[in-house]
């Protein structure tokens, strides 16, 4: 674990999986398996994250202390003991929300430029 | 499932661990109820995309940290990281040198189409005595009559050397090239790449004169114009069409080759079996081997020596791969021992780094044992180690085969001019293969050793350990080592100072002329031009009388060829009254010369007279012979007046000079025979004098010029060539001995660094881990005396040890080598202890620092650390 955190803003952009995990997890904590569906859900369906990008982004976001692995479990009989769960960190939260505020800037850039539909 | 699970061992395995259970879940939720076989192949074929396209980025991101934290822990120890990377350049350029090199010579395809099928015949005239040897140039009658009769062959044709003077654009320039029967090429497989190749009417005695360029000659004289096709040129004063331009690899039979006519055989070169001048390439028919065709052509020529009892008595056959005919048996021992030595630094280079790694290793223990216990895997570790030593492999590879390309020219030095490759080996993709290979094997090789004893030792021990336990069996290993590279470098060491010795006394060797201040040139007078006696001997007198007018100049002569410079040039014997054996002919060099040669060369006049300008081809023809000639046939007697048949006629021996090493330094020559240039005719006119000798003031070299001027005057399309120094003939026969001295010592130096730098590691080594004793040691009352001698007696072991292995297998090197010694015995004390006085200089040498380092040490402060 990383003794202390680089400023949120050196790994933005986000790539688009890391992004959608971190929203997967904002609100409870998740299995891999319920990320994947989480993502798919929240998207239509549109993207489907494969069980490689899934877990090689997770060991990354790990490493970057975006996410840790938590050992609060549900009741056993919610439970699959392979599972592991993964919790935002408040770090997470922090850089999850630098991309959103650089996102939200950018779309308000394209609709200055007529690309996108709203009040320019 | 189970091809799932297989499938994720495309993952490192530490990645596995951790996350492979849950992938598999995920995917066998996934296809779960897939009923659909389309749908269940296009789900196989997403997860194994998936799957490479995801571990090749883990693996990329596993690479992209060990490289970030090799370049940091490497720029940390810069000493070790430079350290490392020479001694991995010097072994690798070394070795890749010298692969190029064999490559070159011993692998590499000649420019001949199915070269493996390609022979060259000779004539067998081994029983005289060993004397002749196996391999004879050819008479035409037997040429014509081995290709008539033999079945063995696809094609046989014959070609000889030839030097002419050719007149094209410029000045008239003297070439060396070939004369080739037509089917000289389709027998090679080579066709021209402009123009056409010879065909059997340019064969013909009275065809008009044809022409083929090398590519080389084309781009020099012609600027590689493509129109030079047709174009009329002067060959020896002949009109010849230029018909064709070679491909720019071919080289043939020999480097300098650059142009090549059409052979013309005329009757009356088939009337004499016993002219030999020509040579026989061969392709042997599918099938046939070697030995076949040798078992051949000898019962043909077993058929000949019945039919011509008296000329051939005892000529055979020989047969040999064109392969094996260019390299000698010593030059292929040499290039072998030259691999040999390279790969001998290769691995003490290779021990070298195993033991500096080792070493470091050691130090890292600790580093190691924390990274292990925060839960690295001892795979990641592994990796981690294998990177770092991949790099400095990696980056010694890239310097060593930089010193490889610049050490090639002097390489170069050591092929053949008898070859038909190009001169200096260029690095081609093999060589860089081998490179990469011997690269990334030396990378893995002391990468692996010291990384999986990391992590075996990775335990919690040494977390609590300092740097001073556990030393004992790695230190015997470091130590073994250490005498390994001792015992290589004695091998080297003894190897070259072997060498070393041979050049010396084959430098010694007198070779029965003095060389100093004497400038040579040649001027080959062409036929038919020459043909006449007068036209030579005009052009003779012109150009001597007006030599010996120059400044400076003390005397000017003429010879048929130099010694050294020209070996062959031999003629039977006959003396009157002693009988003729056909078994043991007798030859003796045969040399026309003028006036005043064998002053100008000082060649000590024994007995008799000088040939003078009145030895004209109308009084009597007289000779005048060498020492070693008299003691063959006169011993004991008065050679003056004697009587010999030699060069067609009976000669009278008027003098007797001393012998001289016509056939080279290291050669037994033939006794020698000399005749007045005058009494030449009717022996064959390539005996013609054509060699220039000029002995002149300090500085012969700058008459040239002049030289060149007063030829020009004499005739302005006669060229001149091969303008030396015979001082720079006599050192160029010691060429290739001083070349081979230099690339051992080279090598033998690289060695003896290595093994110095290996010495100096492991002591250093030990003193810091030793640090702790050497410091209670020196509080209970020793001496500093007392701890400079431990440390160096530790180093003087080591090198006794490698001394006493390296010695046998250096002497069983060196009786492999005894060939190539010119007579120094492989047990040559002097060499030998020469080899171990420097052994031991180069282990104290290395001990030194490490002594003082110990004797330097504080007690208090030693003892109080940890």
């Amino acid at each position: 674990m990383r003794a202390t955190l680089p400023d949120p803003h050196s790994l933005l952009p986000l790539p688009a999986a890391t992004f959608h995990i971190l929203m997967a997890v904002a609100d409870e904590d998740r299995h891999g398996y319920a990320i994947i569906q989480d993502v798919a859900a929240r998207t239509n369906g549109e993207l489907k994250l494969s069980a490689g990008t899934l877990y090689r982004s997770i060991q990354r976001m790990l490493e970057q202390g975006l996410l840790l692995e938590t050992g609060d479990r549900p009741a056993p009989e919610d439970d699959d003991e392979r599972r592991r769960y993964y919790r935002i960190t408040p770090y997470g939260a922090t850089v999850a929300r630098a991309e959103a505020r650089r996102l939200t800037q950018l779309v308000k850039l394209a609709r200055e430029s007529g690309f996108a539909p709203g009040r320019a | 499932m189970r091809f799932y699970r297989a499938l994720l061992h495309a993952y490192p395995a530490s990645f596995r661990a951790e996350y492979g259970e849950e992938m598999c879940a995920v995917f066998a939720r996934r296809s779960r109820g897939l009923r659909n076989p389309l749908l269940v192949l296009l789900l196989w074929l997403e997860t194994l995309f998936d799957v490479l396209f995801n571990a090749a980025m883990v693996h990329l991101d596993i690479l992209r940290q060990d490289l970030r934290y090799t370049a940091r822990t490497l720029a940390r120890s810069r000493g070790f990281t430079i350290t490392a990377i020479s001694v991995a350049a010097i072994g690798i350029g070394a070795s890749t040198a010298a692969f190029t090199m064999l490559d070159h010579v011993l692998i590499r395809p000649f420019p001949y189409a199915r070269q493996d099928r390609l022979v060259k015949l000779y004539e067998d005239h081994s029983f005289s005595a060993g004397r002749m040897g196996t391999r004879w140039d050819m008479s035409p009658a037997n040429y014509r009559d081995w290709k008539r009769l033999s079945t063995s062959f696809d094609g046989l044709a014959m070609y000889r050397g030839l030097s002419v003077n050719l007149i094209a654009e410029r000045d008239p320039q003297q070439i060396e090239g070939a004369s080739v029967t037509f089917d000289m090429f389709p027998v090679l497989g080579v066709k021209p790449m402009l123009g056409r190749a010879f065909t059997a009417e340019d064969d013909r005695d009275t065809a008009p004169g044809t022409l083929l360029l090398s590519y080389g000659l084309w781009q020099s004289m012609f600027a590689g114009d493509p129109s030079v096709l047709g174009r009329k040129v002067k060959v020896d004063g002949m009109p010849t069409t230029i018909v064709g331009v070679m491909p720019r690899s071919f080289y043939f039979p020999r480097r300098e080759a650059q142009l090549w006519t059409p052979t013309r055989f005329s009757p009356r070169h088939f009337e004499d079996r016993t002219d030999t001048w020509v040579y026989a390439i061969g392709r042997l028919k599918p099938g046939v081997s070697l030995q076949t065709a040798q078992t051949e052509l000898s019962t043909i020529a077993g058929q000949l020596q019945h039919a011509y009892p008296k000329e051939l008595a005892h000529v055979g056959a020989t047969v040999v791969r064109l392969r094996d005919d260019g390299i000698s048996a010593a030059g292929r021992v040499m290039l072998t021992a030259l691999f040999g030595a390279a790969l001998c630094v290769l691995l003490i280079a290779c021990t070298n780094i195993a033991n500096l790694l080792i070493a470091r290793a050691m130090v890292r223990r600790k580093e190691l044992a924390v990274r292990a216990a925060m839960g690295a895997g001892s795979e990641r570790l592994v990796r981690q180690m294998l990177t770092e030593s991949l790099i400095l492999a990696l980056l010694g590879g890239t310097i060593g085969l930089w010193l490889a390309k610049s050490a090639l020219p002097l390489l170069a030095k050591l092929v053949p001019d008898s070859m038909p490759i190009a001169e200096i080996p260029s690095m081609d993709f093999r060589v860089l293969l081998f490179a990469l290979l011997v690269t990334c094997a030396t990378g893995i090789g002391f990468g692996v050793i010291p990384a999986l004893r990391a992590c075996r030792g990775g335990d919690s021990n040494d977390l609590r350990d300092s740097a001073r336990s556990g030393g004992g069996r790695r230190e015997r290993l470091r130590s073994t080592l250490v005498i390994a590279e001792v015992a290589g470098s004695v091998v080297l060491l003894v190897s070259c100072g072997l060498f070393l010795r041979a050049l010396w006394r084959v430098q010694a060797i007198d070779p029965g002329f003095r060389s100093d201040n004497i400038l040579t040139l040649r001027t080959a007078l062409p036929l038919p031009k020459y043909q006449q006696r007068a036209a030579r001997e005009q052009f003779y007198a012109r150009v001597l009388a007006e030599a010996r007018q120059l400044p400076g100049v003390k005397d000017a002569a003429y010879i048929s060829f130099l010694p050294i410079a020209m070996g062959g040039g031999v003629w039977p014997v006959e003396v009157k009254g002693q009988p003729q054996d056909l078994t043991a002919r007798q030859t003796a060099s045969l040399r026309f010369v003028t006036p005043g040669f064998f002053s100008i060369m000082s060649i000590p006049l024994l007995t008799g007279r000088d040939v003078s300008e009145s030895d004209t081809f109308n009084n009597q023809f007289v000779a005048l012979v060498s020492q070693s000639f008299v003691r063959k046939y006169w011993p004991n007697q008065n050679p003056l007046g004697q009587q010999f048949n030699f060069g067609n006629f009976d000669r009278v021996v008027v003098g007797v000079v001393g012998d001289v090493h016509v056939r080279g330094l290291e050669r037994t020559s033939e006794p020698q025979v000399y005749l007045p240039y005058k009494q030449h005719d009717q022996v064959s006119p390539w005996y013609a004098p054509k060699d220039l000798v000029v002995r002149g003031p300090e500085n012969t070299q700058a008459l040239a010029p002049a030289l060149r001027r007063i030829i020009r005057e004499a005739d302005p399309e006669q060229p001149v060539s091969d303008v030396r120094m015979l001082s720079d003939i006599v050192e160029a026969d010691t060429t290739w001995r001083r070349v081979q001295v230099s690339l051992l010592g080279a090598f033998a130096a690289s060695a003896f660094l290595l093994a110095a730098i290996g010495i100096h590691g492991l002591l250093a080594f030990a003193v810091s881990y030793r640090t702790r004793e050497i410091g209670v040691r020196l509080a209970l009352g020793a001496q500093s005396a007392d701890i400079l001698r431990m440390v160096l007696r530790d180093g003087l072991l080591l090198a006794a040890i490698g001394i006493v292995i390296g010695m046998p297998l250096a002497y069983a090197a060196s009786v492999k080598l005894q060939g190539l010694l010119a007579g120094v015995q492989p047990s040559d004390p002097l060499t030998l202890l020469s080899a171990a006085g420097l052994c031991i200089f180069m282990t104290l040498a290395g001990s030194l620092a490490p002594a003082l380092r110990a004797v330097r040490i504080d007690p208090s402060t030693a003892i109080r650390s940890d």
